[in-house]
């Protein structure tokens, strides 16, 4: 049994086998993997007893569940028209340039994934990004991209 | 200037919940209900559906079992009251869900929380514990499970949020039956915004003369209100409902306000020379909380742009109007910026916006428009020059 099969056994034997069961299952493998592997969805179908296609179906809905790899570490920059207007253009582009990739992509050790997103409720303190689950709100291109040297230092 | 605007504190004041909720435990369902009924208490996630009525169509269903959920989808943008709300007063939202709980006889709870603000979770869950341990202590049998989401802005809407919980994708069901009838799992559900049960909570507190006595006929009580934009004063508010947009304007402007979209995305964009006759609350212009100031720096069609790109990328795709509507909208007015359509192909945009109204199935697709209506008819030299 590969390490995906262990975990998805796990977490159904934690949330159940039924289609309740879905959601926390699959978040619980983007938690671990940062995205969702055609093995880990099989795993997820074979125990739910549901077809792939319906957990594909289902996890391609959500934004949060990548269905292609993603870095570590998913750096989501809200997109939305109060951080737009409070800077996060100039934001993103510090970033591009510190990890040399450009908005969408994974560097190429695997370390990070650059992605915008929709509204993260933080409107009032503009602009916000979302590193894994942590927020950094009111952030500067130049802070931003000393949150990330710190990430760069531990992980 | 004299300052009309009414600050309240209601929902983030420390108050004695479990007091509160031993009482009420005493008390019968439709004496709970009838409370809430009676204090005017609408909706306060947007929509504004009398809270009373809704619990009593749930108390009046005959079931095995009954949910309550609490609605922490907060996903409109310029809203982050709910938020909020979860940091300072978790315990006042559990109360809340509670108080529904005993008055249409749910024993089970959840509260579908956004995935952007996973970070809460460890606090709400040792807040839940806590909360256990002292339902056990009143003998009250009710627990709270937390469900997360995963960055779908359609899971607001209340039976997409339900199909989401059961593990399907979050399109929204066709209603009726409404979610009082056959909501999660096919059982009885109320489900209420996160404000919504705060309110509640303190209507079962002081009875519902204080909060009636506030607001208008339309409107009672007062609003959890998330202000952002061009504003000195960024934040969170509460304040009493049924105010004029001017007297908002005049507290919170930056002293070139030129326009303020109320109500998030999916609301509606009021410019300076309607401020005066425009009253913030159910008669005039309802809002989640949402107050988006702009100044005259602002170009109106980056706005615009900005929220159809936004709705181009929530639809949930389920239904025609919605999923083609919100891309021929943002198609459309970058094809009238570049030149590459006439002025005029705006007004075959709004028919189409009409159609979306009419025919789409759930709130995104029937308010997608108003963000581009509002804006087209207040600033249509900006959008096309």
């Amino acid at each position: 049994m590969t390490n995906v099969e262990e975990l998805v056994k796990q977490q159904a034997e934690i949330h159940g086998h039924k289609r309740e069961s879905l959601m926390p299952i699959l978040q619980a493998v983007i938690r671990s993997e940062r995205f969702l592997s055609e093995e880990a969805m099989v795993a997820i179908a074979k125990e739910l007893d549901i077809s792939t296609a319906d957990v594909y179906g289902t996890a391609s809905f959500y934004t949060f569940m990548d269905t292609k790899p993603k870095g570590k570490n998913i750096i989501r920059v809200c997109k939305t028209i109060t951080c737009h207007m409070k800077g996060k253009d100039a934001v993103i582009g510090a970033l591009e340039d510190l990890l040399k990739i450009k908005l969408g992509d994974n560097t190429s050790d695997g370390k990070f994934s650059l992605l915008q997103a929709n509204c993260l409720g933080w409107c009032h303190k503009g602009p916000v990004m979302l590193i894994n689950d942590e927020v950094y709100p009111e952030v500067t291109p130049q802070s931003a991209v000393e949150v990330i040297q710190e990430y760069l230092k531990q992980k | 200037m004299e300052n009309k605007i009414k600050k309240v504190d209601l929902i983030f004041e420390k108050v004695d919940y479990l007091e509160v909720l031993e009482r009420s435990f005493k008390r019968t369902q439709d004496e709970i209900i009838l409370d809430v009924i009676d204090s005017g208490l609408r909706g306060r996630g947007g929509a504004g559906f009398p809270t009373g009525l809704k619990w009593k169509f749930a108390k009046n269903e005959e079931a095995d079992q009954k949910y309550v959920i609490c609605n922490a989808d907060e996903g409109e943008p310029g809203t982050f009251k709910d938020r909020e709300i979860l940091t300072q007063v978790p315990e006042k939202v559990l109360g809340g869900m509670a108080l529904c709980g005993k008055a249409t006889g749910a024993s089970e709870g959840y509260i579908y929380l956004r995935g952007e603000y996973n970070f809460l979770l460890p606090s709400l869950y040792a807040a839940i514990d806590k909360f256990h341990a002292q339902m056990k202590e009143l003998n009250f049998d009710f627990t709270i499970r937390i469900k997360s989401g995963s960055g779908a802005y359609v899971c607001g809407e209340e039976t997409a949020l339900m199909e989401s919980m059961e593990g399907k994708r979050g399109e929204p069901r066709n209603k009726p039956p409404f979610p009082t009838t056959s909501g999660y799992l096919g059982k009885p559900t109320s489900i209420n915004n996160v404000e919504t049960l705060v309110f509640a909570l303190m209507i079962a507190k002081e009875g519902p003369n204080q909060f009636k006595d506030m607001g208008t006929f339309d409107s009672r009580g007062s609003k959890v209100f998330s202000v952002s934009g061009d504003t000195p004063k960024a934040g969170i508010y509460e304040l009493e409902l049924g105010m004029s947009l001017e007297d908002f304007v005049n507290e919170f402007g930056d002293g070139d306000t030129k326009a303020v979209q109320i109500g998030g995305a999916s609301g509606f964009c009021v410019a300076r020379k309607h401020f005066k006759e425009t009253v913030i609350g159910f008669e005039g212009i309802p809002t989640g909380g949402s107050m988006m100031l702009f100044n005259s720096t602002r170009s109106m069609y980056n706005i615009l742009n900005d929220y159809l790109e936004f709705f181009e990328e929530e639809s949930c795709g389920q239904c025609t109007p919605c999923r083609v509507g919100c891309q021929q909208l943002l198609k459309g007015i970058e094809a009238v910026k570049k030149g590459i359509k006439p002025p005029s192909y705006l007004d075959e945009l709004q028919k189409l916006s009409e159609t979306m109204k009419i025919a789409s199935k759930c709130g995104l697709g029937q308010s997608a428009p108003n963000p581009f209506n509002s804006i087209i008819n207040n600033f249509r030299e900006e959008i096309i020059y």
